[in-house]
């Protein structure tokens, strides 16, 4: 019997660091954040103590302009980056499930952007946005003829769409080595039987790859779209929310409220929402999946 | 190993190979480019042009001039965050394994709820939680220093899901037997379970490493002075303020992706199976 008491303290030892780790990490801060949203704290003590306020804070969110512009953003960066990226990630990792040679080569390079950091990348892309004359602007002269340039990221037209490919780019490996440990996993028969039957490539990919891919792609369209919810550094470096609001998400948006504006009550309110959408959302795309399933 | 297709490459294959080919190293290509270029007026006329990708003129002289420069020590950054992400990865690994091996094979009771805890973590996006971390931080008074970069990143709720998967699969027999030669509970954690989770550690260390090296919005909002500041922030401060010395910017960014390219050259078999292994759990 001390034997076994002697264990389970031993046990509850080697649980402890991790539990009350968690504990504090994220479930005490997960409740005060609830607890911040519904009152009017600040980051640094005031002289005046923070009072409950109701649900003003999400009254004001609700009803601030800047707020929908960054919740509108946000969705709008997430429709356009989660089918861009997934369609790179899936084409690269085709190349690379092909016997093509240097396929080995090949997939050591295209890693490469996963591993540098996104400040890294923000730096170079700058270069290749640049005005007048950085590379894409050198292409775009091609058409328009030399004196003509786009201001990539600082036009509100085009600042969002060149987030998008830079942030693609920047993260494209990571869904590319699941597709292809995916592809690796369909059966070379089905592909045989397919072309036994004469079935085309295109054929091939609709009614042998795409379905084999059926819960990779749930899982990718899952944690791509809460990536993308979660935009953040690009925006903080590059446009700071800028031309006109048109780049500031949701977490910059808490950033600049909770952070440099300093009100932790009212950007909490944000941030809750924010773990209910994100919630939701993964919900809603489990629960869509599910469906199909079984009609 | 099932391919696509039995036959040869087709050329549209090749083609498409080209273009992700270009389209990764290009841009990579430009920043190596840059900065070898001492010369910045030669480097804006040459921007748009095939100048910019391919070096013309090598030269160390950004280089020295970033790894010396007082105002932004690149050393100390690379010391800062190097010793962040090692610190952060040994306690990770020791405490949430321990903790994991509980789970998975203790006696104690509330195992259930407590995992299902730990996996309703997983849930809650990090970004939604920093600003009362910051509050705690700050009231705590570590704002500024290692210690409040390290913490946030030593109980991790996926490397204990992780380990606890592996865990609960280890033979009933092994463990048995091991409690039959004495050993204790801890001890069988130590010496039996441990020693057979490399692939865990390995995937753990791989994922956790990406995120730390990566992290940007935590360490910007509880760092002040370059005495413990990451390369990450450090870089998008040197780039604020630098904005027309492209020659040393690119060679900051340069010497900052050189240790993690090696590091996964390194390691790239396990590399691959910890990215494919965080995907397989969904």
């Amino acid at each position: 019997m001390s034997l076994k008491s002697k264990s389970r303290r031993q046990q509850w030892l080697m649980l402890s660091p991790a539990i009350l780790g968690l504990s504090l990490i994220v479930i005490l801060p997960f409740f005060l954040s609830i607890w911040f949203s519904f009152t009017d704290q600040r980051l640094v003590p005031r002289p005046i103590p923070t009072q409950v306020v109701g649900f003003r804070n999400y009254e004001r969110i609700l009803t601030d302009d800047e707020f929908w512009q960054a919740v509108g953003n946000t969705v709008l960066f997430a429709v356009l980056v989660v089918p861009f990226q997934l369609a790179i990630s899936l084409g690269a990792a085709m190349i690379l499930n092909s016997k093509l040679r240097l396929r080995a080569a090949l997939r050591t390079v295209a890693i490469l952007p996963l591993l540098l950091p996104m400040t890294v990348i923000v730096a170079i892309w700058a270069v290749l946005y640049r005005i007048p004359n950085g590379p894409f602007n050198a292409v775009f002269q091609l058409f328009a003829g030399s004196g003509n340039y786009v201001d990539w990221l600082g036009s509100s037209s085009t600042a969002m769409v060149a987030i998008v490919v830079l942030s693609a780019w920047a993260t494209f490996p990571y869904q590319m080595l699941i597709y292809l440990a995916g592809l690796q996993d369909i059966a070379e028969e089905l592909y045989e039987a397919a072309r036994i039957d004469g079935a085309t490539r295109w054929q091939q990919f609709w009614n042998v790859t795409w379905p084999g891919l059926r819960n990779v792609n749930i899982f990718l369209l899952i944690i791509t779209t809460i990536g993308a919810l979660k935009l953040f550094t690009q925006i903080a470096i590059l446009t700071r929310g800028g031309p006109n609001g048109s780049t500031t998400t949701i977490i910059y948006y808490l950033f600049k409220e909770g952070y440099q504006t300093q009100k932790v009550g009212f950007a909490s309110a944000v941030a809750v929402m924010f773990f209910l959408a994100v919630t939701a959302i993964a919900l809603l795309q489990r629960k869509i999946f599910k469906n199909e399933e079984e009609t | 190993m099932a391919t696509l297709s039995s036959t040869r490459p087709s050329r549209f294959t090749m083609l498409s190979a080209g273009i992700l080919f270009v389209g990764v190293v290009a841009p990579l290509m430009m920043a190596i480019t840059i900065s070898l270029n001492p010369d910045e007026q030669r480097i804006l006329v040459d921007m748009g042009t095939w100048r910019a990708f391919i070096p013309t003129v090598i030269s160390g002289q950004n280089y020295v001039e970033v790894w010396t420069d007082p105002v932004h020590p690149f050393l100390r950054y690379l010391f800062n965050t190097t010793f962040i992400t090692l610190t952060t990865l040994i306690l990770s690994i020791l405490i949430n394994s321990m903790a994991a091996f509980v789970l998975a094979q203790g006696t104690v009771g509330g195992r259930k709820l407590l995992i299902a805890i730990i996996l309703a973590t997983l849930v809650v996006p990090a970004e939604s939680l920093v600003l009362p971390q910051l509050i705690m931080a700050s009231r705590a008074g570590i704002i500024d220093s290692y210690e409040v970069q390290i913490l946030p990143g030593v109980a991790n709720a996926m490397a204990i899901f992780l380990f606890y998967q592996f865990f609960s699969r280890l033979p009933r027999d092994l463990i048995e037997a091991a409690r039959v030669d004495g050993f204790s509970f801890f001890q069988i954690y130590r010496h039996i379970a441990m020693p057979l989770s490399k692939p865990v550690v390995s995937a753990i260390a791989v994922l956790q490493f990406l995120e730390i090296w990566n992290s940007y919005l935590w360490p910007v909002m509880v760092t002040r002075g370059p005495e413990v500041r990451p390369l990450s922030v450090a870089m998008s401060a040197y780039f604020g303020t630098n904005q027309a010395a492209w020659g040393n910017i690119m060679a900051f960014a340069v010497s900052m992706a050189i240790p993690v390219i090696l590091f996964f050259l390194l390691l790239q078999k396990q590399f691959i199976a910890s990215v494919v292994s965080s995907g397989v759990k969904g």
